[in-house]
C-alpha cells in the first residue's frame, strides 16, 4: 500500500514537473488516405524541425511536445482529434488541417477556446472571413490562377480550355478562375471535368483539341491525375498549345510519372521547388535551401513544397513565441498577427488583423519543366 | 469524326479492363457462389509488382511473369486463409471476408510500396499511332489484344478440358459434383489462382496508360462488378460484353454529354438495363419451380 502511494506521488510529481518545462504544440495532419501525399511531407518536416528546435533549447527554453494526430483524410475524424487535444491539456498553438475540408470541420473548436489555429491547406475560405484565431500558410487557388493568367496575357495567350479534376482543389480552383479570367482578358473555351479516380482522360481532351482557336490549357487538380491529363495531352499531339498545371503537382514524382510528355509545361510554384536556380539576391534562396537540405538528408526523399508550409507554420509560431515572450495562446495569437517579413519556403509573410494568409501572388514563382527538371521561367 | 473514334478507342481500351475485373469476378462466382470483392487488389498487384520489379532491374517480361507469381500465390492464399477457413458459411458471410481481405491487401501495399504513384514506360512505343485522326495508344492494342487472349484461353479451359469440366459441374451443383468425385478444394485452389492471374495481367497490360497506387483496386473492382453484372454474373461472354459497354457508355457520355457526370451516367445505364433484364444482358435465367 504504503509503495503504491509512493508510487502515485512519484507519478503525479512527473506530470507537473514535464507541465513546467515543456509546451505542447498540436497538430492533426491527413497522414494516410487521399491526402497522403500531402500529409506525409508535413509530419516528417514537424517531427525533423521540434527535434532540432528541442535540440536548440525548444521555446522559450521550454520544451516542445509535439502532439500528432492522423485524420486518415477524413474531415470528420480531424474534428474529433481537434477536440480531443484541446481536451487533453493545454496546447499553446495547433498545426494543420492538411486539406481544406479538415481545417474547416476544426477551426470553429478553435476559435471557441482562443487557440491559434495554422492551416495548412489552400482553400481561400480558411482565412476569407478573417477569423480572430485562424490563419494559414500556403498560397490560395485564386492567386495560382492569377499568376497562370499573368503569365499568359504576358505571352499573347487568351484562348483557354479548362480541365478540372472533382477533388477539392480541382473543384475550388476552377472556380476561382473561371471568375477571375475575365480581369486578365482571358477567355474560357471549354470547361471539362474529370473523377478523382480516372485512369484516362483522352475522351475529355479531345474534346478539348476541336475547339477552334485554342491557345492553351489548364489543368486544375492534384494527387495523379494531373499524370495522367499530361501524357494524354502529348499523345493525342496539341499543336502549338501550351499546358499549364497548378501548384498541385508541384512535387518531383510528377516529372518522373510523366516523364518526355511534361517536357515544356508550365506551372505556378514556391520558391522551394527551385531553390537551386534562384539568383543569390532572392531573400528566400537561404530559407529553401537550407529546408531543402534538412528535409532530404533526414528522410532521403525529395523536397516538396507540402512539407514546406509545415516548416512555415511551425517557425512563424516560433519567431512569434520569441515576440511575444509568452506562450501563452492569446498572446501567441496577437503576435502570429503581427508577423512581419518572415521570411518562409512559401514566401514572404506579413499578416495584419485583415489578412490572415500574408502572402501576395508574387509568392509563386513560374516555373518550366526543362530537360526533366524544374527551371524558372521568367 | 475523329473525335467518335477517339471516345470509341477510349472506351474499348478501358472496357477491356474491366472485362478482365469482371471475368475473374466470373471465374470465382461460377465455382463457389462468391463475389470476391478483392479481385481489384490483383489489379493492383499486378501492377505494383511489375514496377517493384523493373526498378531492381529485371527486364519487363521477366517482371510481369513474376507479378502473375505473385498475383496467384496471393489468390490461393486467400482461399486458404480467409474464404476455406469460413466453411459452409453462407455467401454474404465470404463476399464480407472478401472485403477485409481487400483492406488488409491495401493495407500491405501502402506499407510495401509507398503511397505514391508508380508508372511504368510502354511497352512497344510512346508515340501514339494514328487511325483517321484519332491517336490511339500502342498500349491500347496491346490491352485489347492481351484481353481477347485472357479471354479466348479462359473459354478453352472452361470449355474443352477436363479441369473446365470440373468448374462448370462444381458451380451446377455443388453436392453432385462431389458425389462424383470432383475435389472441391482443388476446384477452389483453381479457381481463386486463375481469376488472380487474369486481375495480375489486367494489371500489367494497362499500368503504362493509367499509372499504379496501392488503392487503385477499389474503383475498379466497383466497375468490373458493375459490368459482371451488366453482362450477367455467371456468364464469362457476359463479362466481356459488360466490361466493354460499360468503357463505351463512359468514353461516349464524357465525350458528347458531360464528363463531370460520366460515371453517373454509365452506372444509371447499367441501372437501367439490369430493370429491364433482370439477370443481365447475357445471364442465364434463374427459374423457380414450385
Amino acid at each position: 500500500m504504503r509503495t503504491l502511494v509512493v508510487a502515485g506521488l512519484l507519478s503525479i510529481a512527473t506530470v507537473t514537473v514535464q507541465a513546467q518545462d515543456s509546451v505542447t504544440i498540436g497538430a492533426v495532419l491527413s497522414v494516410t488516405g487521399a491526402a497522403a501525399f500531402l500529409g506525409e511531407p508535413e509530419e516528417k518536416t514537424l517531427r525533423i524541425y521540434v527535434d532540432r528546435l528541442n535540440a536548440e533549447g525548444g521555446m522559450l527554453g521550454k520544451r516542445i511536445n509535439l502532439v500528432i494526430y492522423d485524420d486518415g483524410s477524413d474531415a470528420n475524424k480531424a474534428r474529433t482529434f481537434a477536440t480531443r487535444l484541446l481536451d487533453d491539456g493545454k496546447i499553446a498553438a495547433m498545426i494543420g488541417g492538411t486539406t481544406t475540408g479538415a481545417s474547416m470541420a476544426m477551426l470553429p473548436v478553435f476559435e471557441e477556446r482562443g487557440v491559434p489555429f495554422i492551416s495548412l491547406a489552400s482553400g481561400i475560405s480558411i482565412v476569407e472571413p478573417v477569423r480572430r484565431f485562424v490563419f494559414k500558410v500556403p498560397h490560395t487557388d485564386r492567386m495560382a490562377c492569377e499568376r497562370i493568367f499573368e503569365d499568359m496575357k504576358t505571352r499573347g495567350l487568351s484562348k483557354v480550355a479548362l480541365i478540372s479534376g472533382s477533388d477539392g482543389l480541382g473543384q475550388s480552383m476552377r472556380d476561382q478562375c473561371v471568375a477571375v479570367a475575365p480581369r486578365f482578358g482571358v477567355q474560357v473555351v471549354a470547361d471539362e471535368k474529370y473523377g478523382a479516380r480516372d485512369s484516362d482522360m483522352t475522351a475529355q481532351l479531345a474534346k478539348i483539341k476541336a475547339v477552334v482557336g485554342l491557345q492553351a490549357v489548364l489543368n486544375a487538380g492534384a494527387g495523379q491525375s494531373p499524370a495522367i491529363v499530361t501524357r494524354n495531352f502529348a499523345q493525342l499531339g496539341f499543336s502549338n498549345v501550351t499546358l499549364y498545371q497548378s501548384h498541385g503537382v508541384a512535387s518531383k514524382s510528377f516529372i518522373e510519372l510523366t516523364g518526355a510528355a511534361s517536357e515544356g509545361v508550365r506551372l505556378p510554384s514556391a520558391a522551394l521547388l527551385i531553390a537551386g536556380q534562384l539568383p543569390a539576391s532572392d531573400v528566400q534562396k537561404p530559407v529553401v535551401i537550407n529546408y531543402k537540405q534538412t528535409y532530404e538528408a533526414a528522410t532521403g526523399q525529395p523536397v516538396s513544397t507540402f512539407g514546406g508550409h509545415a516548416y512555415d507554420a511551425l517557425m512563424i509560431v516560433a519567431d512569434a513565441a520569441k515576440r511575444a515572450k509568452s506562450l501563452e495562446p492569446g498572446k501567441l495569437r496577437d503576435a502570429i498577427e503581427t508577423t512581419k517579413d518572415f521570411v518562409g519556403t512559401g514566401g514572404v509573410f506579413s499578416f495584419d488583423a485583415k489578412d490572415h494568409l500574408g502572402l501576395g501572388p508574387s509568392a509563386f514563382k513560374m516555373v518550366i519543366i526543362k530537360n526533366g527538371d524544374w527551371a524558372l521561367a521568367d | 469524326m475523329a473525335e467518335l473514334l477517339q471516345y470509341i478507342a477510349t472506351g474499348i481500351t478501358i472496357g477491356s479492363v474491366y472485362a478482365l475485373v469482371a471475368l475473374g469476378f466470373t471465374l470465382i462466382y461460377n465455382c463457389s457462389g462468391i463475389v470476391n470483392f478483392a479481385q481489384g487488389e490483383f489489379v493492383m498487384i499486378g501492377g505494383m509488382v511489375t514496377v517493384a520489379l523493373t526498378a531492381y532491374g529485371l527486364p519487363l517480361e521477366a517482371a510481369a511473369v513474376g507479378a502473375v507469381g505473385v498475383s496467384i500465390v496471393v489468390g490461393i492464399a486467400i482461399y486458404i486463409l480467409a474464404v476455406a477457413p469460413a466453411g459452409r458459411a453462407s455467401p454474404v458471410t465470404v463476399i464480407i471476408i472478401t472485403i477485409g481481405v481487400s483492406i488488409f491487401l491495401r493495407g500491405a501495399a501502402q506499407v510495401l510500396f509507398g503511397k505514391q504513384f508508380h508508372g511504368v514506360k510502354p511497352f512497344l512505343s510512346e508515340q501514339p499511332v494514328m487511325i483517321l485522326g484519332a491517336a490511339v495508344q500502342s498500349q491500347a492494342f496491346l490491352v485489347i489484344g492481351g484481353t481477347a487472349a485472357a479471354s479466348l484461353l479462359f473459354w478453352i479451359l472452361l470449355e474443352r478440358t477436363l479441369i473446365g469440366k470440373a468448374l462448370m459441374a462444381t458451380a451446377a451443383n455443388r453436392l453432385a459434383a462431389q458425389l462424383v468425385g470432383i475435389n472441391l478444394r482443388r476446384v477452389m485452389l483453381i479457381a481463386f489462382g486463375g481469376s488472380a492471374a487474369i486481375g495480375a495481367i489486367a494489371g500489367i497490360l494497362v499500368t503504362p496508360i493509367t499509372l499504379t497506387s496501392y488503392d487503385v483496386g477499389t474503383m475498379l473492382a466497383l466497375k468490373g462488378f458493375a459490368a459482371a453484372m451488366l453482362g450477367g454474373m455467371g456468364s464469362p461472354l457476359g463479362a466481356m460484353a459488360g466490361g466493354l459497354l460499360l468503357g463505351l457508355a463512359e468514353a461516349l457520355s464524357a465525350g458528347y454529354l458531360s464528363s463531370a457526370y460520366k460515371d453517373a451516367i454509365a452506372f444509371l445505364a447499367t441501372f437501367a438495363v439490369l430493370l429491364l433484364a433482370p439477370n443481365g444482358l447475357l445471364g442465364r435465367r434463374s427459374v423457380n419451380r414450385v
